[in-house]
């Protein structure tokens, strides 16, 4: 007999159950989502899901890993919604595939598949895609598309020609476009008073969706999914650089709500940077990549070029992550500073408690 | 009493504590089987030495192997009978291993030997430690909590530090095990007396008896217990009540919890001010030192899937299957842990005997284990680390575990694990933490074993060839001198040859040849017989070579 | 001229530049050759010549001369010739093929009622594991002896034989997890009732 150690009994949780919990969490974003912006997600999700799978079971059965067991943890499935709720809701089928392929196969089988991804899939497929297909990806429908579904699809699939018209520059998108440009600069201020563009407070008609974002991320923090250090340390840097600012001159830049709920400041806050994987897994660290997250993005969608920020620094933290992790180590239980197994550690490592 | 301010340590999990199958069972004697196999290794540290001989009949509390230096304790004959037989039986133990063992054929008498309480004659106050400690070492009492550490060297304390706080340890922070709290329910007088004796003796301070708030009756007994004694108070004796996280029993976690203080690594508990003792334990010491009785038996939970879960009073020596017989395991379990769920064993072979540390039975199925999901990747989701009690990184552990490079996995703190089971417990994808953690202790040990012997041996090597070098040299010296007297010889006696003037030419030279003839001759044999010298050497390396 | 004023720089450069090196390599000159030591601590110090030098240390200072391949090492296995390639930056090499049998740990043991005194294999020992006098029976200590097997061939009338050390609960060590397979696979004896009492 082979022994096996204890303990034997074991918490009934897992991570298809981690996994199921943050596909629950994102459905009530979806379906305001589906609501304001028309049923064009639905097909989205759809594509994202079907191309997520199937890649993922191709590799797997490739790299010779359990298929049937590893496809049901259902990470492949919040990668896909991701996807697709990142991306325009009309972009051609072909788009999200693209998209799929880079965060299943590239970003993540090809590290070694789940655990092993140093950057967050999701995020990979959308930087692709933004710097591979500028103005497909800027596309984005104002709120009340009123196509029926059957001609979303059509567009989706290419049986439809895609129209301009249908489309409008995000809030976000507008203000920036709007700073750089000195004709629209005076602009602006109206910009930000006007309702059909800016909404009751953040982004007509986004405002809601990422409202319903930070309640399915606080659904995930009641249910243990995720830590509050990512979210909370991302919403306060947010916040601080956009008030800072904003108080600088509130005629140029939005205020910090506005930042907070348009774009995918949400999404990334509670359902991307708390990415386990390719995120900090130390406290300290956690606080530091969520901050960092938090800053670059407001920076990168401000002043950047490009009109979000949450994926690109989202990134760029991943590449950050082992590093913080090695920084972060908590202190070990009634450990001194000069504990001789920590010495070589603590000369690259500053002790510090965890908090 | 005035209530203290409790601390509660990061980390830790609730658990079911599903010790109502036998909380309520009052403690019963195991009827003593007809043999019974004593495993030399009944504490950590020295194995002791058989003292008695095969076909030996001994009495009852006989001592049967002595205590072989400091750390190290005693074996007594749990039963009078005949001893059958000294060798290699399979032990209580993961691996389903032989170990030496002494077995001994119960006569049925139960006959008590003499036995000579340290109490009956001299007065508690004029006793000095060491004479308890050699008592104690005699008695084979050690730590009956489960981790069996001879219980005297803990009465030693650290130079210049006084006992501030003596901890009795009733926390029994694992599942299914209610030895203690039953031991505490029924036997409390017995428990504060071997409290006061060893805070008399200790001079704490305080004494707290620390108790998980799952077992109110326990504490309620423990309670009256000494309200009943003077001394109790006297010597600020009292009970806390600890919150039931697991593992609140682990000594560290234990003693942050009532006082605060974090022992850390390689820091023991008295150079803190603090000691700590199972309550079994001081059961045990009170019933040596006022009874006269050694450590021959202990209660054993055994619960889980048996028809009769209890507590029973049972012989050391006894096997398991005679336990497990006696509860009506139901014979769909499948295996039998040794200890609680969280930090116990499976036991490979049912024939392995009970020993000073099993306190627990649980015949396992899959009602009361279900089985768990295959391993999954690791998505280090932190959930192991917010659980681990001792603030490690668990998932960056079993990384370097699992690649076997256990220098990282040694440099995350990985020795300071106290291999409590939370990770493991916690963890989505189903790992085995702790598996791999024993796996990459284990090699590291191993490794470090080796490191040792071949430190040791290149020393050894290293010493052998200086050796041969310096008796190389030292003959060449030697011969050299001889070769000098002889010439000097031979110059003597060609100065004293001098006056004869028809001592010729050729002479000299043939005399001059068969010296150098000689020396060469004898160098050649020293080349040769440089091994043997090296031998003789060797069996006498202070004396030079006489060859 | 500004030729000049650029060869002139270069060489003032060079000359400052090479001064600090010279200064360097006399101020943190590093006595003896530390790679030997080094090398010396990962080989297992059984002295057992297999790598055909006699002793570890000699080997040692052959590796580390280049003289020596890293692979000639039996005991130390294949975890040593990776811990040897990793330190000296040398590629990996399987065990060389005559001695390509990884043993288990063994010890010599004497047959006492054979052995006739010779000390042969007390000469043979690298270790001195061997305790015996002329004509007198020899024992081996068992704490010290590497499992060389250098004793074996001496002796005249073949009473050392190799005995693999046993493993017991005190140095058994707790397998590598067997990962994509439940535990609960494993197989169990059945449960001693009270039916397969009376059986």
């Amino acid at each position: 007999m082979n022994p096996f150690s204890a303990p034997y009994l074991h918490r009934p949780t897992s991570v298809n159950r981690s996994m199921n919990l943050v596909l629950v969490a994102l459905l009530p974003g979806i379906l305001v989502y589906l609501t304001l912006f028309g049923s064009a997600l639905i097909v989205q999700i759809f594509i994202a899901s079907v191309s997520a799978l199937f890649f993922e079971a191709l590799l797997l059965y490739w790299r010779g890993r359990p298929v049937r067991e590893r496809l049901s943890d259902h990470s492949a499935l919040v990668t896909a919604w991701l996807i697709a709720l990142t991306f325009p809701p009309l972009s051609p089928w072909w788009l999200t595939v693209i998209g799929v392929f880079f965060a299943i196969v590239v970003a993540k089988q090809l590290y070694g598949g789940l655990g092993q991804n140093p950057f967050n899939p999701a995020m990979i497929a959308f930087a692709v895609c933004i710097i591979a297909f500028p103005a497909l990806m800027s596309q984005w429908p104002a709120q009340g598309l009123n196509l029926p579904f059957r001609e979303q699809a059509e567009i989706i699939f290419g049986l439809a020609p895609r129209l301009d018209a249908l489309t409008s520059a995000t809030p976000l998108d507008a203000i920036k476009t709007a700073l750089k440009t000195d004709a629209l600069y005076d602009n602006l201020q109206k910009l930000l008073m006007n309702q059909n563009l800016y909404g009751t407070f953040a982004g007509r008609g986004w405002e809601w969706v990422t409202t319903a974002y930070l309640c399915g991320g606080v659904f995930l923090l009641i249910m243990g999914v995720i830590t509050w250090h990512v979210p909370v340390a991302f919403i306060v840097s947010m916040s601080a650089i956009a008030f800072i600012c904003w108080l600088i001159e509130p005629s140029r830049f939005a205020n910090p709500l506005f930042h907070l709920f348009s774009g995918g400041a949400m999404l990334g806050a509670f359902f991307i940077a708390t990415d386990p994987v390719s995120g900090c897994a130390t406290p300290r660290g956690k606080l530091i990549f969520g901050a960092g997250a938090g800053l670059l993005a407001y920076l990168i969608r401000v002043f950047g070029s490009f009109p979000d920020g949450i994926a690109f620094s989202v990134l760029i933290m991943n590449m950050t992550a082992p590093l913080l992790d090695l920084y972060c180590q908590p202190k070990v239980f009634g450990a001194l500073p000069s504990m001789p197994v920590k010495k070589d550690l603590a000369a690259k490592v500053k002790e510090e408690e965890s908090p | 009493m005035s209530k203290k301010k409790l601390f509660s340590f990061l980390g830790g999990i609730k658990l079911a504590h599903r010790k109502e199958y036998s909380s309520e069972k009052a403690i019963a004697p195991l009827p003593m089987p007809k043999k019974l196999i004593l495993p030399l290794r009944q504490s950590a540290g020295s194995l002791p030495a058989p003292i008695v001989q095969v076909g030996e009949k001994v009495n009852k509390g006989q001592c049967l192997a002595a205590a072989e230096g400091w750390i190290s304790a005693s074996l007594h004959a749990p039963t009078s009978g005949t001893i059958r037989d000294i060798g290699d039986y399979p032990i209580a133990h993961p691996s389903g291993l032989v170990a030496p063992c002494i077995v001994i054929e119960a006569d049925g008498e139960d006959a008590w030997g003499e036995r000579q309480p340290l109490l009956e004659h001299a007065d508690s106050e004029r006793l000095d430690p060491e004479t308890v400690q050699r008592y104690l070492q005699s008695m084979g009492v050690v730590g009956m909590g489960g981790a069996v550490f001879p219980s005297h060297v803990k009465l030693s304390k650290a130079p210049g530090v006084p006992l501030e706080t003596l901890i009795v340890n009733g926390a029994e922070c694992e599942p299914f095990i209610t030895c203690d709290d039953r031991l505490m329910r029924e036997r409390a007088a017995e428990i504060v007396s071997g409290i006061i004796f060893l805070a008399e003796l200790l001079e704490a301070k305080e004494s707290v008896v620390a108790i998980e708030d799952n077992k109110p009756e326990a504490a309620a007994a423990m309670r009256a217990a000494l309200a009943a004694r003077l001394e109790a108070t006297a010597n600020h004796i009292r009970v806390v009540v600890i919150p039931a996280v697991y593992p609140a029993g682990s000594l560290k976690q234990l003693i942050y919890t009532l006082t605060g203080k974090r022992a850390p690594a390689g820091v023991l508990p008295p150079q803190l001010g603090v000691q700590c003792f199972n309550t079994a334990t001081v059961y045990a010491i009170w019933q040596a030192v006022a009874r006269g009785e050694p450590v021959i038996s202990r209660i054993v939970t055994v619960t889980g899937n048996v028809g009769r879960p209890g507590n029973l009073e049972v012989p050391l020596g006894a096997s398991v299957a005679d336990v497990l017989q006696y509860a009506e395991a139901r014979p769909e379990s499948d295996g039998c842990l040794v200890g609680g769920p969280m930090m116990g064993f499976l036991l490979p072979d049912y024939d392995a005997p009970i020993g000073k540390g099993a306190n627990c039975l649980i015949a396992r199925s899959p009602q009361f284990f279900p089985h768990k999901a295959p391993e999954s990747p690791c998505i280090r989701c932190t959930n192991c680390a917010q659980a681990c009690p001792q603030g490690l990184l668990p998932y960056e552990m079993y990384w370097w575990s699992r690649a076997r490079d256990f220098a990282k996995a040694e440099r995350h703190n990985l020795q300071e694990c106290i291999e409590c089971g939370c990770c493991s417990y916690v963890c989505p994808s189903s790992i085995p933490l702790v598996q791999y953690f024993r796996f990459a202790k284990d090699a590291l040990r191993t490794a470090a074993t080796k490191k040792e012997m071949a430190d040791q041996a290149r020393e050894r090597f290293e010493f052998r060839q200086f050796r041969a070098e310096r008796e190389k040299t030292e003959r060449t010296q030697k011969l050299a001198q001889a070769a000098k007297q002889q010439s000097a010889k031979l110059a003597a006696e060609n100065a004293n040859a001098a006056p004869a003037e028809d001592l010729d030419e050729t002479r000299k030279q043939a005399l001059i040849a068969a010296a150098i003839e000689r020396v060469a001759g004898e160098r050649a044999k020293v080349g040769c017989d440089e091994g043997a010298n090296a031998t003789e050497a060797a069996l006498a390396p202070n004396h030079g070579n006489s060859a | 001229m500004e030729i000049l004023v650029a060869i002139s720089v270069m060489a003032l450069g060079a000359l400052v530049l090479g001064s600090a090196i010279g200064y360097a390599a006399i101020r943190f000159k590093v006595e003896g050759d530390p790679v030997v030591e080094k090398i010396n601590a990962i080989l297992p110090q059984t002295q057992c010549g297999q790598c055909s030098y006699p002793g570890c240390k000699p080997y040692a200072e052959a590796i580390a001369r280049g003289e020596a391949e890293i692979n000639l090492c039996p005991p130390g296995g294949d975890e040593g010739v990776h811990q040897l390639s990793e330190l000296l930056g040398r590629e990996y090499k399987p065990l060389a093929e005559e001695s390509q049998t990884e043993k288990k740990a063994s010890v010599a043991l004497i047959d006492e009622a054979d052995c006739i005194g010779c000390t042969l294999c007390i000469q043979a020992c690298p270790v001195d594991a061997i305790l015996g006098a002329a004509k007198q029976m020899h024992t081996v200590i068992i704490p010290l002896c590497t499992g060389c097997e250098l004793c074996i061939a001496p002796c005249p009338v073949d009473c050392i034989a190799m005995k693999p050390l046993p493993e017991t609960p005190e140095n058994w060590e707790w397998p590598y997890p067997q990962i994509d397979k439940s535990p609960d696979a494993a197989t169990h004896a059945p449960m001693p009732t009270a039916a397969a009492d009376i059986q």
